[in-house]
């Protein structure tokens, strides 16, 4: 699921909606300062917004459906 | 719907990821004016979107001679299925110049200095994957085509081939996706290259209401082998879209060969033989060799975990950094957040049950030139039915085939192909369908592309198929596709969804057809009513092609 903009340290340059390999963010409006993520649902979790982000202003969340299983190693 | 001015070029590259780049390249050197026809953006788009760690080549002064390396080709993933001997040869001549070339545009290919070839092979047996750091292979690749004056169409997806009267591609139409409305954008191309990739999203995933959680490029829909064989080009073994069963448990993100560790069971225990302790040399192949073995282990009750703890320092480091450059960070971060240790914890890898569609072995037939048996129509990388797998293979080939469409553009001429009856017919089927109603009376792409994939994921997944299930399943899903017509979308963002979904129903109803007509059991596709391997087809290639509108399938055999 979706990117997570930690609006405080965007600095809008829009690189992650551009660059999203998903589409995820969709077409932005003219003028918004911190882009939209219209569909979250589609997020691939490559990283790429992660990774070009200039400010370092986004992480991403795993969906519960996604989440790793693992188990402890026995001593 | 809204239609740009045509556009002209000689070389049009459908799909900017590592064949794609590599295709424009080597066309815009050859001399051709080139277009590269995004989906998103090249920067960071494909499989290798985020990088990848292991490049397959042959490095002569680490492998000795070719025969001794053809052999280790043999012996890898990338072998399976029907390999043509011109296809080995190009990419065995080939793949060093890619490497030499991507390190001095600045890939990283000897991050430690020398030739370093770990994963996916045996204790002492030499691999042939060239470790490196891929994370940023895409920004540098687009860097590259634009400095020889590639133009990059990004959120263009190709959509249909226009071909001339004789049967010869003179051009495509894309979707400009660069506004909340789509239009339509018609080039003129002398010769196109095809390098959209594979196919997601076609059937079940363990996950399957969530479609996105995918090993492979959610974004490859199999637009360019359905627009290449609605051009008339042959496809092959397109049948065989079966996973080869090993991911992680849920998350599809794992880079699985490059962890370093040991398939364990719950106790701790290693499960395969190849390997008894990690070792960053080798990671562990067991999987690799035995394709079966998580589907035994889990009809046996096993979870199997990959187990880790037991690596040196050392291991641990190694793996960490190449599964950044494998496009992995997130998964790092994953585990991080969630509090996993890799010296106290253990991850589960799945089997997924016919799940997800196999990444190597099934698409359009091209010869060692990339050139498929539509003039004009060249392709590479993993769209290709039998091209090798993985991204050497797919940078290597990229190279040959955008070399021959240029060679080939050189002898052509740029025609009208606006004016083909093809772009009228798109255009009024677009229309139409922005023109759908949105409301709950019709069918989102969401609801249309779940009904697919679980459709597959029955009758054409499994672990048997028959006749009486491939009949079931193709006639459901032609009842599916009578309804594809009535998909609604608000935004251009939802109508390439629209159109992804069509294509995804085109191509499940060709591996329909071609399932139907292999009577035999072969690798993991087991055929309940057919449980032999035939021997007369050894060393051939299921092929299918449309003739006179019909779709005919047949075999040919695999060049030696």
């Amino acid at each position: 699921m979706p990117p997570i903009i930690h609006k405080e340290n965007c600095v809008g340059c829009m690189n992650c909606a551009q660059i999203c390999p998903m589409d995820c963010f969709g077409v932005q409006k003219k003028g918004s300062r911190v882009p939209e993520i219209r569909f979250p649902d589609e997020c691939w979790h490559c990283n790429a917004c992660v990774l070009e982000c200039p400010a370092k202003a986004i992480t991403l969340r795993v969906p519960l459906p996604s989440m790793m299983v693992f188990m402890e190693v026995p001593k | 719907m809204e239609v740009n001015k045509p556009l002209e070029c000689d070389v049009l590259v459908a799909g900017g990821g590592s064949a794609g780049m590599m295709a424009a390249i080597a066309a815009a050197d050859a001399g051709a004016r080139t277009i590269i026809a995004e989906k998103a953006n090249t920067r960071r788009s494909g499989n290798g979107a985020t990088g990848n760690d292991h490049f397959q080549c042959y490095i002569p002064e680490v492998h000795g001679s070719e025969g001794a390396w053809l052999k280790l080709l043999a012996l890898s993933q990338e072998a399976r299925g029907g390999r043509d001997k011109d296809i080995s040869a190009g990419f065995m001549r080939e793949s060093m110049g890619v490497v030499l070339d991507w390190e001095q545009w600045g890939i990283p290919m000897r991050p430690h200095g020398g030739w370093e070839f770990t994963g996916h092979c045996k204790p002492g047996q030499q691999g042939i994957h060239l470790k490196y750091e891929g994370v940023n292979q895409k920004p540098t690749l687009t860097k590259t085509a634009l400095k020889r004056g590639v133009k990059i169409l990004n959120r263009h997806p190709l959509s249909e081939l226009i071909c001339d009267e004789t049967g010869a591609v003179c051009g495509a139409i894309l979707v400009d996706l660069t506004e909340d409305t789509p239009k339509l954008q018609v080039v003129r191309a002398k010769a196109v290259v095809i390098a959209t990739a594979g196919v997601s999203r076609i059937s079940g995933e363990t996950t399957m209401g969530w479609m996105f959680n995918a090993a492979g490029c959610p974004a490859s829909t199999a637009t360019g082998r359905i627009a290449a064989y609605k051009a008339g080009a042959r496809l092959v073994n397109v049948d065989n879209i079966l996973s080869g069963g090993a991911d992680f448990k849920f998350f599809h993100r794992g880079g699985k060969a490059t962890w370093v560790g040991v398939y364990s069971d719950l106790e701790g225990k290693p499960l395969g033989s190849v390997v008894q302790k990690p070792d960053w040399r080798y990671g562990d192949y067991t999987a690799d060799l035995w394709q079966g073995m998580f589907a035994a282990q889990y009809e046996a009750g096993n979870p199997v975990f990959m187990n880790c703890s037991q690596g040196t320092e050392e291991d641990l480091a190694y793996m960490k950094w190449a599964l950044v450059h494998e496009g992995n960070s997130a998964t790092l971060q994953h585990l991080k957040d969630e509090g996993f240790d890799f010296r106290t914890h253990m991850v589960e890898y799945g089997y997924s049950p016919g799940g997800g569609p196999s990444p190597f072995g099934n698409g359009i037939d091209i010869e060692g030139s990339g050139a498929t048996t539509v003039p004009g129509l060249f392709a590479a990388g993993q769209v290709t039915g039998n091209g090798i797998g993985g991204v050497g293979a797919a940078a290597t080939q990229g190279r040959i085939s955008g070399r021959s469409a240029a060679a080939y553009a050189q002898q052509t001429e740029i025609k009208p192909a606006e004016e083909r009856p093809v772009v009228a017919e798109t255009l009024e089927r677009y229309t139409r369908l922005l023109a759908n109603e949105v409301s709950t009376a019709t069918p989102t792409w969401q609801e249309a592309n779940i009904a697919i994939m679980q459709t597959n994921w029955s009758y054409m997944g499994g672990k048997v198929r028959s006749e009486r299930m491939l009949q079931v399943g193709l006639s459901h899903l032609r009842r599916i596709m009578g309804k594809l017509e009535q998909l609604h979308c608000e935004n251009s963002h939802d109508f390439m969804h629209c159109l992804e979904v069509q294509d995804i129903a085109a191509q499940s109803e060709i591996c329909y057809l071609a399932a139907l007509s292999r009577k035999e059991s072969r690798g993991m596709v087991k055929s309940a009513d057919y449980p032999w391997t035939d021997p007369a087809m050894d060393g051939k290639l299921l092929t299918i092609q449309l003739q006179d509108g019909q779709s005919v399938t047949g075999a040919r055999p695999r060049r030696m």
